[in-house]
């Protein structure tokens, strides 16, 4: 891949925080990077690190945490390196975020109509009324009915798709090159998760912008998203393009969550589940971090970290089955095998 | 011979909204509004629906958590609502609930001995020198070792705590549980266990679970039967195979497509439906879902719609509450989007 066709590459990311007994991890050395214009999505559980690393793209994490280390190379800068007063000016322009929770993401006291324009008015030092002008047409880009009326509205007095879609009117004010989408819609129900959806991707297209999707529903990456990034404990530990990831997972973990996940659309006999539970941040196992949930582990698995390693299809995994070094079953094919190892 | 161990007739649960200086009822939050169905012995019917919709209130209502404003509730031939206090009570040994949030439902100062030991005394199943072995085998049951019993809730993860929740409606042996999103809160790997434990519990004991959720992925993985609400009203009820593979009404339909499926060459068509749901308070007139219906015409904005079945085209559980049902399956009818 060309380094030049990458918006963001983020290096060796390390973001932990300090507590009083310990430091605790939470994004321990990640890697990524995200072509122009495609959308990457970050997936895992609670815990897995993954708004965490969002946030520290943004340079939004709070005491006691602080990055540890890394780069996040945004259009050849390290925005690590920036001034707290540069960073200001990249976000929300260059580079915007939504969250999950509209309702506390929106300042309460404010009409939407001021909070939209607070965009125009520091990044492009627009006059109140131009900016109220480019706030309107915003509102009509992202689909809200009247939207001359609602500009005059508070929060409060709209509902949840609209409060998100008032969100992402804010967020794309400037046309940011980048967009990073915190669970955007975890909170909404499924129709208006839908339109939200259908919403983020035209705008992708008519803007031409990049985005990074954190989400932990497999259903909404595989609809969405070009690239997936799935994240365990801190780790990055399966990078791929969509087709591959959902067609061949590598990692036991993307095949165990895959195989638990309730579907709607075909019929399961029994859920394959995944034993045991997330590990505690303070209190990480030695080697692989899924060694003591994953049904394929060793004796190398439970000393020994792997490292994230490039696949023939240029794609990534982290895990001792595909190395040389691998000392379990040579024969081993983990997705179909899975099933069979786990209830045994 | 299937008996019907619930039976909901009319149901109606509406929440008064007061205002004004003097504090008179305005109006009227329609949560519920008439419904009526049955639940078999042993199985497993589940309520889907969005926010709003009115699933939770139903359960809630049932249970009497909140007084019904009118309808029937019999639960095993006995009317539940002309019970007094006490006992409902009582009655609550056979019809337990399970919550969403198993942080917010087991109160954190007490261990899970005293949560257990709670749960029988009030209900007095056991007598006091049999019930330390009651918990350890419910514990078992649920999946936690027997070193859990003198723990507090802050020292569970979120997955162990909902089996806390189970373990203790378990503890009274009821012959219903009502599951009101009970896994929502749960990461999917966690949520897998706890589904995978309910199922198994169900065969065990002989169980009927009420499953209240928004998660169609886990209503089609639990249910027997499934009914579809919207704004207070069923729209739509059948066996799961019949609710996923064939549905009838154009609510439904919707709700079904607007799930992301995991596997990016599922093909499908989506259809996104305009707009919020209305509000309940002044819920729309005829059909409630005319608003955002693609098929409605003015007969759906006067004319209620009753549950009704057509042989030839639903199985014979199956009904769903729209005029057009034989207009839109021959394509005579066209969506207007």
């Amino acid at each position: 891949m060309e380094p030049s066709s990458n918006i963001i590459e983020v290096n060796d990311l390390r973001t932990s925080f300090f507590t009083e007994e310990a430091e605790v991890k939470a994004v321990d050395g990640v890697s990524f990077s995200v072509p122009s214009g495609k959308t990457l999505g970050i997936v895992g559980e609670s815990g897995s690190g993954k708004s965490i690393t969002s946030l520290s793209i943004m340079r939004l994490i709070q005491e006691p945490g602080q990055i540890v280390g890394g780069e996040i190379n945004f259009k050849s800068d390290n925005l690590l390196d920036k001034s707290e007063s540069e960073m200001r000016r990249i976000r929300g322009n260059e580079i915007s975020m939504i969250f999950q929770e509209p309702m506390t993401s929106l300042n309460p006291v404010f009409t939407v109509g001021d909070q939209i324009s607070e965009a125009y008015r520091i990044h492009q030092g627009l006059s109140k009324k131009q900016a109220l002008q480019k706030s309107l047409e915003m509102l009509e880009l992202v689909g809200i009915p009247s939207p001359k009326d609602r500009l005059k509205r508070y929060p409060h007095e709209l509902s949840g798709g609209m409060r998100q879609r008032v969100m992402i009117a804010i967020a794309l004010a400037c046309k940011p090159e980048l967009l990073i989408a915190d669970e955007p819609t975890t909170a909404l129900d499924v129709t208006i998760q839908a339109q939200i959806l259908r919403l983020i991707n035209n705008l992708q297209d008519e803007l031409g912008m990049s985005v990074v999707l954190i989400t932990h529903d497999l259903g909404v990456v595989a609809e969405t998203c070009d690239y997936v990034a799935v994240m365990y404990a801190g780790k990055i530990v399966e990078y791929a393009d969509v087709q591959t990831l959902f067609e061949s997972p590598k990692h036991p973990y993307t095949v165990g969550l895959l195989s638990s996940l309730p579907r709607h659309d075909i019929d399961q006999e029994e859920l394959q589940v995944i034993k045991g539970m997330v590990p505690s941040p303070t209190n990480m196992p030695e080697g692989c971090r899924f060694a003591p949930r994953c049904p394929f582990a060793t004796d190398l698995c439970k000393e020994q970290l792997p490292t994230l390693d490039d696949l023939e299809d240029g794609n990534q995994v982290r895990c001792w089955v595909y190395s040389d070094k691998w000392d379990g079953d040579p024969e081993v094919n983990v997705k179909d095998d899975y099933g069979t190892a786990t209830s045994s | 011979m299937t008996t019907e161990l619930l039976q909901v007739h009319n149901l109606k649960q509406y929440f008064p909204i007061k205002g004004g200086i003097f504090g008179r009822k305005i109006n009227d939050v329609k949560a519920v509004d008439d419904i009526t169905f049955a639940i078999n012995e042993g199985e497993t019917l589940s309520i889907v629906g969005e926010s709003g919709c009115g699933k939770s209130t139903t359960g809630r209502a049932i249970l009497r958590l909140d007084e019904p404003t009118s309808g029937e509730v019999t639960f095993d031939g006995e009317d539940l609502l002309s019970l007094n206090k006490k006992e409902m009570q009582k009655k609550r040994k056979d019809l337990q609930i399970i919550f969403q949030d198993p942080y917010a439902s087991i109160n954190p100062r007490q261990t899970v001995r005293q949560v257990l030991n709670e749960a029988m005394e009030i209900q007095n199943v056991l007598p006091k020198e049999e019930r330390y072995d009651r918990m350890i085998e419910l514990l078992e049951t649920v999946g936690l070792g027997p070193d859990k019993l003198d723990r507090f809730p802050h020292e569970f993860s979120g997955g162990q705590r909902q089996r806390i929740g189970i373990a203790r409606a378990l503890a009274v042996d009821p012959k219903m549980i009502v599951c009101d999103e009970s896994v929502s809160a749960l990461d999917v790997s966690v949520q897998a266990q706890v589904l995978n434990l309910l199922q198994k519990l169900q065969k065990d004991l002989n169980l009927t679970y009420l499953f209240i959720s928004h998660d169609l992925g886990v209503v089609r993985h639990i249910s027997d039967r499934v009914l579809v609400m919207y704004l207070g009203k069923i729209v739509e009820i059948a066996d799961k195979k019949s609710l996923f593979d064939n549905p009838k009404h154009p609510y439904t339909k919707t709700l079904l497509s607007a799930i992301p499926v995991p596997d990016p060459n599922a093909k499908k068509e989506q259809i996104v439906l305009k707009g919020d749901v209305p509000s309940p308070i002044d819920p729309p007139t005829g059909c409630r879902f005319h608003t955002r219906c693609p098929f409605a015409t003015d007969r759906c904005k006067e004319e209620v719609p009753e549950l009704r079945q057509n042989e030839n085209l639903m199985g014979e559980q199956h009904q769903a509450a729209c005029h057009y049902i034989e207009e839109i399956e021959s394509g005579e009818m066209q969506p207007k989007y």
